[in-house]
């Protein structure tokens, strides 16, 4: 059975070109960055080269980037890094979203039980968030707004260059989580009025265990890891380089193709969108105009997210519902009941995050799955029973 | 080939009953059942998240095994049917059996829905109990090894769920079990068998009570079975019929809860002769023919999960509740607690007292 990967939010298979940079750093090039010797000099050169890479593609310079293990690890060190210069300050607001990643939003509770007032905007029905909020939240005390760049799950896609234009007329930091974005919407964080970023190499098809946190000069970094020298003292461990350079070279061919793909997924995304909402009782979730190219999220009453995993997973297709727990379960999405939807239509989602490698053929074989399995889950369901002789009500 | 869905614990029991399966030609699925969430059982958030212990022995059992597998989140399910059902039961004075619940309404109703979308024709565990064909109907028999049988937490089976189940560890000992998991290289081959409830760590159920409910019922009079005041008790959850310890009064001999009076919120405390009584009426009732008996019937019932049956007559009253009369007195008949039917090896059905 051919598999179909429609999990491209969760992670991306690696491309070539990631592969073919990475090679030659594990089978001769393996010298440590920081050794005096050749091997090792040549290490470092690949390090320099793509901390340059990366920076054009962000529009930033080198010396602003540090190479993390993740975007979880970049989110943190972002986070944490700001508390400790408001605390010197003597600013102690954080205003956030509701439907941020868990590498947000658990160190933003971490940063509460130290004190700190943590302001989680709430994002509406479509979920996003508005520049003219977020304007409104800023107080004399505010020392930074972090808002996701666009959501993982629903594909929101928020105005970032307004809310850092508003956080920068008011003085206030400005982070942004962008790993669902980067590699995928084009990214400039000086005309964007971005002062932190992060990002993970695996989204765009480079390795996993490696991230960017960008910080823009004048910034002190504080470490989330003590230990050498690496990254300027602010983030110690030998630097993984086959995994930089992997991400490096994935991120310059993804923002070289960043409209041609961009406008390819975005049509088979729109197909799929069109498709699946001829099902009854089922909605589209997320910003449909500002939405990232490769997100289909929607929910289907009656049924459980598992159950669609489960059938699509027997006809080989991969796919996602809410956020996973370290058990491999299944956990209601916060990021569903922020928007408005109660728990039991939470659990009925389905997300399908696309990536330029899908095809036309994929697409047209998933819209001929999906709906039949919607339709046998909802006949065994004794929830939707009940909704259609009337004993309870339809919320969709 | 037909297959089926094993519901494995991360258990010695359930890895077994998981390789007995394959060996006999089924094409088999792991799963496991995400229960509940950390905050439902009172362990702070940051620990290991759902007993992923366990959920990471199952998942490497099912890889020696060469099987799929999966982990089910049911713990909004959980909790409603579950947990809440528990602690109601508590603050009206009674002793639950959330074991029994989680077997009837999460392996045996959830779980069975997730094998039918599998295309699974059984689900199996490793329970300690037989399944057999007799006639056009499926008996539910005690398992052979009967230190271990639990035949009793499986009253409610019905028959179209015993059609669709297996108990692979029916005909097996408990101690060959062991030998098998090592043989087979098991992680878990020496796990200890599980004592608590999965979400009451510690045995502290007072606790959990007091998370899900938001207060704990108030003090209250111990009062003796005529009526008259004893002492001052810490909050009916606190005790059980049949309770001698932790009563915290000084009287000149033994005295045991005999009763919990929620209306009044008194503890009836009494002596040992006190606590014996020939009578109980059932309800909500599973007879596992799927068919009740129309005639007053003569069979051993057993009153917890350690307890001899005893012999006693038994009748269906006209709204299906069920009145079991003992031959002998039985000491701490505890309302909340499950009455199991046999006729010797066969169980016959059984109910929740009242």
């Amino acid at each position: 059975m051919k598999t179909i990967y429609m999990d491209n939010a969760a992670t991306t298979k690696m491309s070539r070109t990631a592969i073919d940079a990475m090679l030659p750093f594990m089978e001769e090039y393996y010298g440590n960055p920081s050794s005096l010797h050749t091997v090792g000099q040549i290490a470092a050169e690949a390090l320099d080269k793509a901390r340059a890479d990366v920076a054009q593609c962000l529009g930033c310079k080198p010396t602003e980037i540090t190479f993390t293990s993740g975007g979880s690890e970049a989110d943190n060190q972002a986070l944490i890094s700001v508390a400790k210069i408001g605390e010197r300050k003597g600013k102690k607001h954080i205003i956030s979203t509701a439907f941020e990643h868990h590498a947000m939003l658990h160190t933003l509770d971490k940063l509460a039980k130290q004190g700190f007032d943590i302001e989680l905007l709430p994002v509406g029905k479509t979920g996003t968030i508005t520049a003219e909020q977020v304007k409104n939240a800023i107080r004399e005390d505010t020392i930074l707004v972090s808002t996701m760049y666009a959501n993982n799950e629903i594909g929101s896609v928020l105005p970032i260059a307004e809310i850092g234009a508003v956080c920068h007329e008011k003085g206030v930091l400005f982070h942004t989580d962008a790993v669902q974005a980067t590699g995928h919407l084009h990214i400039n964080v000086v005309e964007q009025n971005i002062d932190m970023l992060s990002f993970s190499g695996h989204k765009f098809h480079g390795p996993k265990g490696i991230g960017v946190l960008y910080a823009k000069r004048g910034i002190v970094l504080s470490n989330v890891i003590e230990g050498g020298a690496q990254e300027r003292g602010k983030r110690g461990g030998t630097e993984n380089i086959p995994a930089i350079v992997g991400m490096a070279a994935a991120l310059k061919e993804a923002c070289e193709h960043i409209d041609d793909y961009g406008t390819k997924v975005a049509a088979l995304r729109d197909q799929l969108i069109a498709g699946l909402s001829q099902i009854p009782h089922s909605v589209v979730n997320g910003d449909l105009k500002n939405r990232l190219p490769g997100n289909v999220n929607m929910c289907f009453e009656g049924i459980e997210g598992e159950s669609i995993l489960l059938m699509l997973d027997a006809k080989g297709i991969c796919a996602s519902s809410g956020s996973a727990c370290t058990s491999g379960s299944l956990d209601p999405s916060h990021v569903l009941l922020s928007i408005g939807l109660p728990h039991e239509i939470a659990h009925g989602s389905l997300r399908l995050s696309l990536c330029e490698y899908n095809t036309q053929e994929e697409v047209d074989y998933v819209l001929k799955e999906i709906p039949p399995i919607i339709e046998y889950l909802r006949n065994m369901s004794p929830l939707w029973k009940d909704k259609v002789i009337g004993k309870k009500k339809f919320f969709l | 080939m037909s297959k089926a869905l094993i519901a494995m614990s991360g258990g010695v029991d359930s890895s077994v009953a998981a390789h007995l399966t394959q060996a006999k030609g089924f094409e088999c699925i792991g799963c496991t059942m995400k229960l509940y969430e950390n905050e439902d059982a009172g362990v702070p958030k940051a620990h290991t998240c759902c007993s992923l212990n366990d959920v990471e022995d199952a998942r490497l059992v099912a890889r020696k095994l060469g099987m799929p597998y999966y982990v089910f989140n049911f713990s909004d399910d959980f909790k409603e049917k579950i947990i809440d059902k528990f602690v109601d039961c508590y603050l009206h004075g009674k002793t639950p059996n959330p074991c029994i619940d989680c077997n009837r309404y999460m392996k045996f109703d959830k779980l069975f829905d997730r094998a039918k979308i599998l295309g699974c024709e059984y689900i199996v565990t490793g329970h300690y109990a037989r399944i057999e064909r007799e006639a056009n109907k499926f008996v539910l028999k005690k398992a052979l090894d009967r230190t271990k049988d639990q035949s009793y937490v499986l009253y409610f089976l019905t028959q179209e769920q015993l059609a669709h189940t297996l108990f692979p560890l029916g005909t097996y000992q408990k101690s060959q079990v062991r030998i098998i998991a090592e043989a087979q290289g098991f992680v878990n081959f020496n796990k200890p068998d599980s004592q608590d409830i999965c979400f009451v760590p510690d045995g502290d159920y007072a606790k959990v009570v007091e998370l899900h409910a938001g207060h704990l019922p108030p003090q209250g009079d111990f009062v003796g079975t005529d009526g008259t005041k004893m002492g001052t008790h810490k909050g009916i959850i606190h005790y059980t019929i049949g309770q001698r310890k932790g009563i915290g009064l000084a009287l000149n001999e033994p005295y045991f809860v005999c009763s919990i009076d929620v209306k009044n919120n008194t503890v009836v405390l009494g002596k040992s002769k006190d606590l014996f009584a020939r009578e109980l009426i059932a309800e909500d009732f599973n007879w596992i023919s799927g068919v009740a008996p129309s005639e007053e019937l003569h069979c051993q019932a057993k009153i917890r999960y350690r307890h001899q049956e005893q012999a006693a007559v038994v009748r269906v009253l006209s709204d299906g509740r069920v009145q079991v009369v003992f031959d002998e007195p039985q000491r701490a008949i505890t309302p909340g607690q499950a009455v199991v039917l046999y006729d010797g090896d066969i169980v016959l059905g059984g109910g929740v007292i009242i």
